[in-house]
């Protein structure tokens, strides 16, 4: 028996999907079956950052209405070996089109095969989110070190802990910048953590390599050679029971090359 | 038995007192206190108002039976009713009253959009998040930090007080007077061990938890001690 993690933040592009899909790549890299879903109905995306778009036939809303048979609508990605599917969004319907007992339905018959089954949630509160939490027996806050994104997660925080049989929420400070934060012009790690008081599974820096990769279709988390990438194969092995200490954000090991180029202003 | 009276009048310093017995039915007691008042009226016509207050002893009267019995000693022309004093109420506003007196203690965060109401005092063992509310009835205590907004004597008690281990409250509500957070915060400022009140201009006053024994010593529900 599977278990099923909502990824959900409240806020809009505060990097739901993008978490999403590297969560559930860095779970496939160590070897567990990942399906993933997109609840997002009436905007897809995370097809897209999947690079799995082309391969759609049919969606979510096909399965709940009995159109088709699970697995016919299951997107397998070649990337891995059988370890990583998803279940894509239906973009002519809108979110009114699914059930909350309907999505409980459908994860609970996607946790017999699966070890982790990811669910990108949508943004906003309304039903789309009701929907998106509804079979989920765990919960991954997104958050970026912005005032509005963290109150937004307060508010997701609060509504998820009325939802009965869920543990409670995990954080993931996502979008940091460094200097930013340590000029205090941002949010710093420890007020959010002391803020929300929840506890802390990850952070991911800020990094152009992570929007680079998600344009080309292919989840950050495959190029071992990322900051984000690591810190995304970390919040995996974190849910997998693993202890492994923050990233440190300063880049300590960079090369005297980079820190001559930094000096100079040339990037 | 036949001479028992259901109705008997007394005069005291403060005006007269209706003693209204609470064994007879009320059909009985309605019939005897208007003949009774009708044959005082007649003697003491063209006379100043007089208040009356009415004991019913173990009698529950229904607020309809109570306007009613009220409405029949203002017919008598010089006899108003001040209060009706009774010495039992129903199981309802026992509830009430208890749950108005009572300290609710909660220990929770409590977050944006979320709202806690409680009738009574309340002391809250947590954070009150930005966007999340508490209201109280009567007074609110917080351990923890207070950054959303806070009401106390939401029913118009304007001796409630607000306190809290760190105070950095949206907005404060006391009463109906309203206090919202300066638009420019020094975020390094302490704000510990605070109380909010409403002083003698009728504003909210944000002072060192340290004089609310001297502001409100009927904070104090612990009697004796030395």
């Amino acid at each position: 028996m599977g278990e099923a993690i909502v990824v959900t933040s409240g806020k809009g592009g505060v990097g739901k999907t993008t978490t999403s899909a590297n969560i559930g790549t860095s779970l496939a890299l160590q070897g567990k079956k990942v399906c993933l879903v997109d609840t997002d109905i009436g905007l897809r995306n995370l097809d897209v950052v999947m690079g799995l778009e082309n391969r759609i036939i049919y969606d979510l809303v096909d399965v709940v209405e009995k159109r088709c048979k699970i697995h016919q609508a299951l997107v397998k990605d070649k990337r891995f070996d059988g370890l990583l599917y998803l279940l894509p969004a239906a973009q002519t319907v809108d979110k009114s089109a699914v059930k909350p007992e309907q999505m409980k339905e459908l994860i609970t018959e996607l946790k017999q095969d699966y070890d982790y089954i990811i669910i990108d949630c949508p943004a906003g509160i309304e039903q789309g989110f009701q929907n998106a939490v509804a079979g989920a027996d765990k919960a991954i806050v997104v958050t970026t070190p912005e005032v509005s994104a963290v109150r937004d997660a307060d508010r997701i925080i609060g509504l998820l802990e009325k939802q009965r049989n869920m543990e409670a929420p995990k954080l993931v400070v996502n979008r940091i910048r460094n200097h930013m934060m340590k000029s205090g012009d941002m949010l710093d790690i420890d007020e959010i953590t002391l803020h929300l008081s929840i506890e802390l599974i990850g952070i991911v820096a800020d990094d152009e390599e992570v929007i680079r990769a998600s344009n080309h279709g292919e989840p950050i988390a495959l190029n071992p050679n990322s900051k984000a990438s690591i810190a995304y194969r970390n919040i995996a092995r974190r849910i997998l029971g693993e202890s492994i200490p923050l990233q440190p954000l300063e880049d300590a090991n960079k090369g005297v090359l980079t820190k001559i180029k930094k000096f100079f202003g040339v990037r | 038995m036949k001479n028992r009276q259901n109705v008997t009048i007394k005069g005291t310093k403060e005006g007269l007192v209706l003693h209204l017995d609470d064994s007879c039915s009320y059909e009985e007691l309605k019939k005897e206190l208007d003949q009774k008042l009708s044959a005082n009226s007649r003697t003491q016509e063209e006379r100043h108002l007089i208040t009356v207050k009415v004991e019913i002893g173990n009698r529950y009267l229904t607020e309809g039976q109570r306007e009613e019995l009220k409405s029949l000693i203002r017919q008598k022309k010089n006899l108003v009713v001040d209060d009706i004093e009774s010495n039992v109420i129903t199981l309802e506003e026992a509830v009430r009253l208890k749950a108005e007196t009572e300290v609710m203690t909660v220990s929770r965060i409590i977050r944006s959009g979320q709202v806690l109401e409680v009738p009574g005092d309340l002391l809250l063992i947590g954070d009150v998040n930005p966007g999340g509310r508490v209201i109280a009835g009567g007074n609110i205590f917080i351990m923890g930090v207070l950054k959303g907004i806070a009401h106390a004597g939401c029913f118009g008690n304007e001796l409630a007080v607000i306190a809290a281990s760190s105070m950095k409250p949206s907005q404060l509500r006391i009463s109906d007077c309203l206090n919202r957070a300066p638009d420019t915060i020094k975020s390094n400022e302490k704000r510990e061990m605070e109380c909010a009140y409403i002083d003698e201009s009728r504003q909210i006053n944000i002072d060192r938890l340290q004089v609310l024994f001297k502001l409100r010593p009927n904070l104090n529900r612990f009697e004796g001690g030395h």
